[in-house]
């Protein structure tokens, strides 16, 4: 084992870390109001309207149709504008959120799809305001499933950091990448992949565990 | 209490349009334990969606306590409707809130300050029975439970009518009778008015005081209970009176 391995991993999991969490937040504050909107303006919704839906549901299509890599081509200017640089790890989460987030869109709004209409009906019938039945109603009735969709989401990002990982981003995927897969080092290929296994098992590990006691504390049995 | 004047309520389908409810007239007076019966289709379901909006009925009026329900904007609908309760077949319980926060939903829409939405909530758990399944979620409660949990839910407010969609037929017929003596009981201590729309004879038999006979669409018969079940004029009705006394009669054998 070379002894500038460990300094080499920790520095480029630190980078994958920074780049998971800063793109999970953006892919949310992105996401989620555009997943909610979809639900909430679908046909005998609360605040029906088909034309915002179907507007809605072609700009999630499109940003979904872009392989990620191209993503990131394209959206340079974005970074190079929010960032002042298109290289590291703070760049590169612009591309990743935005890739991120119409695909948490489209996880959350299965999830709140999936909350029954005669709850909405109920809050209605009760007099609750749309803003009202989304923050009370929606996404409490959906929380376990939320958290499983945002732990799925969580993943997929980090399997995105390693493909802009290979155009400058830094982070576990570019170590593999650069010493990897460049430089024959296998000791920083197998530790790379250790790390994200490692890593995402214990994503969806506490996901799982999360869900399970959301659902626990709803559907406890007497 | 509720004046329903010349209802009309269409769906367009692709198939071409269905006429849900026509021409549609009742007088709903303060205390009455009203029932609607019908067949399924017949719309009833349509008509009690109707009375606080759920569904929107394409012309006629609505008054309830002397405001026109069908010309309220939306923000004066939604205040309107804080006192209008309403129960569902399916109870329609939020699984995520206990039966506390089950019966303390309606008040936080209607702004209440805390301290009053626990005092009212004991008060109305106390009322419909439930004072000791407070602290539990509705995935541990049996049906009859989960619909007094829909009761006091829809009583939390205060409001002036109850609205009860099919309310028992999704319960056995011995936790139906208790929640229709848990409504009568509701209905005489507090001279709340209900509403309530059923299929079955025996809900009409056991606690309303004035019926309307509905098929499709249209109301065929209305009148206290013992004036139409003892001289149905419909020919609806008397099918419902015969089918009831067949059971009634082989009922011991079954």
């Amino acid at each position: 084992m070379h002894e500038d391995l460990l300094p080499m991993l920790l520095t480029g999991f630190g980078e994958t870390l920074y780049m998971v969490v800063l793109s999970t937040v953006a892919a949310i504050v992105l996401g989620l109001p555009l997943g909610v909107l979809v639900v909430i303006t679908s046909a005998g919704h609360v605040l029906e309207s088909p034309r915002l839906n179907r507007v809605l549901g072609a700009v999630i299509n499109v940003t979904r149709s872009f392989p990620f890599i191209i993503m990131i081509v394209l959206l340079l200017p974005l970074s190079r504008f929010l960032v002042g640089t298109t290289l590291g790890a703070t760049a590169a989460s612009v591309p990743l959120s935005i890739a991120a987030a119409p695909f948490l869109a489209r996880i959350i709004e299965n999830s709140l799809k999936e909350v029954d209409r005669g709850k909405v009906e109920a809050a209605l019938a009760m007099g609750a305001t749309p803003l009202q039945i989304v923050s009370k109603v929606l996404i409490p009735e959906a929380l376990a499933s939320l958290v499983l969709g945002l732990t799925l989401a969580v993943i997929t990002i980090t399997g995105f950091t390693a493909t802009a990982g290979a155009i400058g981003a830094g982070g576990l995927g570019s170590l593999a990448i650069r010493y990897g897969y460049m430089r024959y080092r296998e000791d920083v290929m197998f530790a790379t992949v250790l790390i994200l296994v490692i890593f995402v098992q214990g994503v969806q590990w506490s996901g799982d565990r999360l869900a399970r006691w959301i659902n626990r504390n709803q559907h406890r049995l007497g | 209490m509720i004046t329903i004047d010349s209802l009309n309520k269409l769906y367009h389908t692709p198939r071409g349009t269905f006429t849900a409810l026509r021409d549609v007239n009742l007088q709903i007076e303060r205390g009455d334990v009203f029932g609607i019966i019908g067949l399924s289709g017949a719309g009833k379901s349509t008509l009690i969606r109707c009375l606080n909006r759920l569904e929107e009925p394409d012309s006629g009026s609505i008054v309830i306590d002397g405001r026109e329900i069908t010309r309220l904007a939306t923000h004066e609908l939604r205040e309107a409707r804080k006192k209008i309760g309403m129960i569902f077949q399916h109870f329609n319980l939020l699984d995520s809130r206990t039966v506390q926060g089950n019966v303390a939903f309606p008040l936080e829409l209607a702004g209440w300050p805390r301290k009053e939405v626990a005092q009212r909530v004991e008060e109305i758990l106390d009322l419909v029975g439930l004072s000791d399944k407070a602290g539990n979620y509705p995935a541990q409660l049996s049906g009859g439970q989960k619909q007094r949990v829909g009761i006091a839910r829809a009583l939390a407010n205060h409001p002036e009518v109850l609205l009860s969609d099919e309310a028992t037929s999704a319960l056995d017929p011995q936790t139906t009778s208790s929640i229709l003596e848990l409504l009568a009981d509701i209905n005489r201590k507090l001279g709340l008015t209900i509403v309530l729309i059923t299929h079955e004879m025996s809900v009409i038999r056991q606690i309303c005081s004035k019926v309307a006979v509905m098929d499709r669409g249209e109301i065929v018969e209305s009148g206290a209970v013992q004036q139409v079940f003892t001289a149905p004029s419909s020919a609806t009705m008397r099918l419902f009176l015969e089918h009831s006394a067949l059971l009634q009669g082989y009922g011991a054998g079954i």
